[in-house]
């Protein structure tokens, strides 16, 4: 597999030392990298999964929106980070890979390489408390 | 293709008898292709000598900047071909989100800290992004890469024919994770441009014990350059930016580790003044 862009290199690397989860993407919106932490919160293992395409997380966890109802695809805002090109955030309500439900915060953001160059895009999530 | 070394010192010129054998001036090598291309890596303090040997009937001579830290561009106001009218200089540098690199370089190349603006050089100048894509410079083949370390910086693969070549002058991938990883080099930085070189010429500033003091310097020691190369598959390693307070005897202990610890790969010490031939 071709080396990766320097700029999703580093910030795989910052990621795997960072207590928030993180998942990543690369210029495809196929998944490049989650971390550990990532890992526990959608309940999934990157060694088992191998690869993700776009496609295939976008609807992987069951997104739903705060009044429980199915999440449109083009509303998630890591979607609208690749899409859009720009920074967003919303609350979701997910189930795991481990069939857990979790209510979590989604912050996204898309990287931009030094030459202009759309590299990929980042999620962080906060899980939030079920009565919150 | 023969590479000539004219500056192998890292981070500050540091001439002296106690570094006589390695040389004392700051990065520059020079890319000679068969059809007699010349291309010049690194403006360092050692480019002043090679612009005086540069024959005056050279029409266009390119300078492939790795990045712009003083040790790489301090020697660009004292090329002497830079000051013959009718010559065409191309200057390649790393790219910036935020200004050109004609605007970057004249920060150092103008009062007060230089008496010659750049804008006044009597060569056709010329300012170029580094290539991320394989581009053709005379008989040669130049692409660039992104690299680990500090402020912007690309590495320089090079290509003459079946022989290829590759110059990562300060690199830290170290930084990016494992490098006796057994899982590819997806995730490495330089390893695509670095990939099965004849020659590479790499970071090897610190011993262990010192890089374990200077994480995040940018710089590699012995045994991250040595792992590097055998990642890439490298066939020789040059050892390159040597450390301004190491003398030649350090600089052999460094060479000796590296060596040691890829036997399978021709490693020497970088010299000024010595030529490798591929």
């Amino acid at each position: 597999m071709a080396q990766e862009p320097i700029e999703l290199i580093l910030f795989r690397q910052l990621s795997s030392s960072l207590a928030i989860p993180v998942f990543l993407v690369d210029a495809n919106g196929d998944l490049a990298y989650l971390n550990e932490a990532a890992e526990q919160l959608l309940g999934v293992r990157l060694d088992e999964i191998d690869e993700m395409p776009f496609a295939e997380w976008t609807t992987a966890f069951t997104a739903r929106n705060e009044g429980g109802h199915g999440t449109d695809v083009d509303s998630l805002p890591l979607v609208r980070a690749i899409r859009d090109r720009r920074p967003a955030h919303g609350p979701l309500t997910i189930t795991g890979g481990d069939g857990v439900e979790r209510r979590i915060e989604i912050t996204a953001f898309p990287l931009e390489g030094g030459r202009g160059r759309f590299i990929g895009a980042v999620a962080m999530f906060w899980e939030t408390a079920a009565d919150a | 293709m023969k590479v000539t070394f004219w500056g192998t010192r890292g981070s500050l010129a540091s001439a002296g008898p106690e570094t006589v054998r390695y040389g004392g001036n700051t990065a520059c090598v020079q890319v000679t292709g068969s059809d007699g291309t010349c291309i010049v890596l690194d403006a360092g303090t050692g480019i002043r000598r090679l612009g005086a040997a540069l024959s005056r009937d050279l029409t266009r001579v390119d300078i492939l900047l790795t990045h712009l830290h003083m040790d790489h561009i301090q020697g660009l106001g004292f090329f002497d071909p830079l000051f013959r009218p009718g010559l065409e200089v191309h200057i390649w540098g790393p790219p910036s989100a935020t200004q050109d690199l004609r605007t970057r370089l004249s920060r150092y190349l103008s009062p007060p800290l230089f008496p010659i603006r750049l804008r006044d050089a009597d060569s056709d100048v010329h300012f170029h992004n580094a290539p991320d894509v394989p581009v053709s410079i005379g008989g040669l083949e130049v692409c660039g890469a992104e690299i680990v370390h500090p402020g912007p910086t690309v590495g320089y693969r090079v290509r003459d024919g079946a022989a290829t070549f590759a110059y990562l002058s300060d690199h830290e991938p170290a930084l990016t994770g494992d490098l006796d990883r057994r899982d590819g080099t997806r995730w490495t930085s330089g390893a695509d441009i670095a990939a099965g070189v004849d020659l590479l010429v790499h970071d090897v500033q610190y011993s262990p014990d010192e890089r374990a003091e200077r994480i995040g310097w940018g710089h590699s020691s012995s045994l991250e350059a040595a792992a590097f190369a055998r990642l890439v598959g490298a066939r020789r390693l040059a050892a390159f930016h040597h450390d301004p307070g190491h003398d030649d005897a350090a600089v052999d202990r460094i060479v000796a580790e590296t060596a040691a610890a890829v036997p399978e790969i021709g490693v020497f010490g970088a010299r000024e003044g010595e030529t490798v031939h591929l």
